[in-house]
């Protein structure tokens, strides 16, 4: 099918909390031998099955620990599923951590080849994107200087710039809206709403739910690692919203 | 074999990324000292110095043009340890990179290699400026020298590898091979012939996989004779063995790293 962007197929991902955390080979030697390592699972996903279709806009919703970080970084390719596989076709760019591969030795110039290679853009194609991406962060002259002297709004606005900039096929997007002073907070919400209408597959995770029903098409509620409802918008979204509201009292 | 074609394709799509890692470690080494990259080469002299005043003035060493043969040995060690201690944690250093973006991981660590391997290239100069004022024969034979080089590469690469991947799981691994490095600098027959070793210790050097790579490149720069190919033949299988042993090891476990760091 040319026209799924994302396949996931019963995906779970269990994470082995051992009672202690292991961490020398006496340990470990002496645990196996005394049969002492014990573990507990803990799924933090448990078969997710889902695909989204080019040009989608995708909400994840749930409460904390639902596995909504889980599911966007085996998608992003961070973590690999402990069952089930994960089809990407296209490049995605994460914005789960704006600025990960920032290297504070380095100046905001270097940083930006830096960031875009991580990404696994080519030389070439860094050099036809720099000129826009500093002129969107608007830092000016401080692009030359290492962004250990940045400031944190700074250094957030270069690198939300980076990945905005880079022009990708996938975006996903973990509750960033809203970095840096109020002006580029809102030259970065146009940016980003622009994003999202331009076509792209957009992954959203976000706790408000007025943002996701305004940005989304489809929307998965996530509960304790499984999907309670997939669905249109505004319809999963109000029955999570009810689901909410009758639980607190 | 569609398997390798990926592969292949991923590492052009990231080359560009490992050449910036590369620029940086280089970069950054000798960050804020005066003389920066130079120390590669005054690094080097000043051991040379420090050990030849020793090993001439107390030790009266047999050894003729001592300060070509103890670098031909310390240059090649140097290189060895160094890459493999600052590789086997450079997964550990990237972990705030690792656990946040997918990249093929082995770049990280090959990345390190290679700046290691650069500052090694560097202080080679040494070598052929010290060869120069000491007016050393130099034959034909130093050509095989490169190949020797490449052998080191790779067998670092393999060793590299290795360690990078355990020490995510056991940390220990890192004291322990300080120790371990320790004890194969003395037994690599840097500043001392290696005849002296007794008889019955000569086993030492025959299980000393460096020794054979100093050996060789011995033959070709110092005494300017053909290499054996018995060692020819060794250095390439350490080499090969070692790579494939490394890939395989990383490849296996390197799902699990972002579990454990």
């Amino acid at each position: 099918m040319a026209n799924v962007d994302i396949e996931v197929k019963n995906v779970s991902m269990r994470f082995r909390l051992s009672n202690e955390k292991v961490e020398s080979i006496k340990e470990f030697i002496f645990k196996s031998l005394k049969k002492n390592l014990q573990y507990s699972d803990f799924y933090a996903l448990k078969s997710i099955s889902f695909s989204i279709s080019k040009g989608e806009r995708i909400g994840i919703i749930g409460q904390n620990g639902a596995g909504k970080s889980t599911l966007l970084k085996i998608i992003a390719g961070v973590l690999k599923p402990t069952e089930g596989e994960v089809k990407v076709n296209g490049s995605v760019a994460p914005l789960l951590e704006l600025g990960a591969g920032f290297d504070h030795e380095l100046t905001g110039a270097e940083n930006i080849y830096l960031n875009a290679a991580i990404l696994g853009k080519s030389k070439h194609y860094i050099d036809s994107k720099y000129d826009e991406i500093v002129e969107f962060s608007g830092l000016g002259d401080f692009i030359h200087i290492p962004i250990k002297n940045y400031s944190s709004g700074m250094r957030a606005r270069l690198g939300f710039s980076i990945a905005t900039r880079l022009d990708p096929d996938i975006l996903i997007i973990d509750e960033i809206l809203g970095v840096g002073d109020e002006q580029f907070r809102k030259k970065s919400t146009e940016t980003m709403m622009s994003l999202v209408n331009s076509g792209k597959t957009v992954i959203l995770v976000s706790h408000s739910l007025h943002q996701v029903k305004q940005l989304t098409d489809k929307v998965i509620w996530l509960h304790k690692g499984e999907i309670v409802a997939i669905g249109d918008s505004n319809t999963v979204c109000d029955q999570y919203m009810a689901y909410i509201s009758s639980s607190k009292i | 074999m569609r398997k390798y074609v990926v592969y292949l394709k991923t590492f052009q799509k990231y080359s560009f990324l490992l050449s910036l890692l590369v620029r940086k470690e280089v970069k950054k080494k000798y960050k804020g000292s005066f003389l920066g990259i130079l120390w590669s080469l005054l690094n080097p002299l000043l051991h040379m110095l420090v050990l030849t005043l020793v090993f001439s003035t107390l030790f009266n060493t047999s050894i003729e043009n001592f300060p070509v043969y103890m670098l031909c040995g310390f240059l090649i060690f140097n290189f060895f340890s160094s890459s493999t201690m600052t590789s086997m944690k450079s997964l550990i250093f990237a972990s705030g990179l690792i656990t946040k973006v997918y990249i093929p991981k082995y770049i990280i660590t090959i990345s390190t290699i290679l700046s290691n391997f650069i500052f090694f290239l560097i202080s080679l100069i040494d070598l052929v400026l010290i060869m120069i004022v000491t007016r050393a024969d130099i034959t034909v034979n130093v050509l095989y020298a490169p190949i020797y080089l490449i052998f080191l590469f790779i067998f670092s690469c393999g060793i590299s590898l290795m360690l990078a991947t355990v020490t995510v799981f056991f940390r220990d691994i890192e004291h322990i091979y300080g120790v371990l490095i320790t004890a194969l600098h003395f037994a690599s027959a840097i500043f001392y012939p290696a005849d002296i070793i007794p008889q019955k210790y000569q086993f030492v050097l025959q299980f000393n996989p460096i020794y054979y790579f100093i050996e060789g490149f011995r033959d070709s720069v110092y005494y300017g004779v053909t290499p054996h190919i018995y060692n020819l033949l060794v250095c390439f299988f350490l080499a090969f063995i070692s790579l494939v042993i490394g890939v395989l090891v990383f490849e296996r476990n390197q799902d699990k790293f972002i579990l454990h760091i």
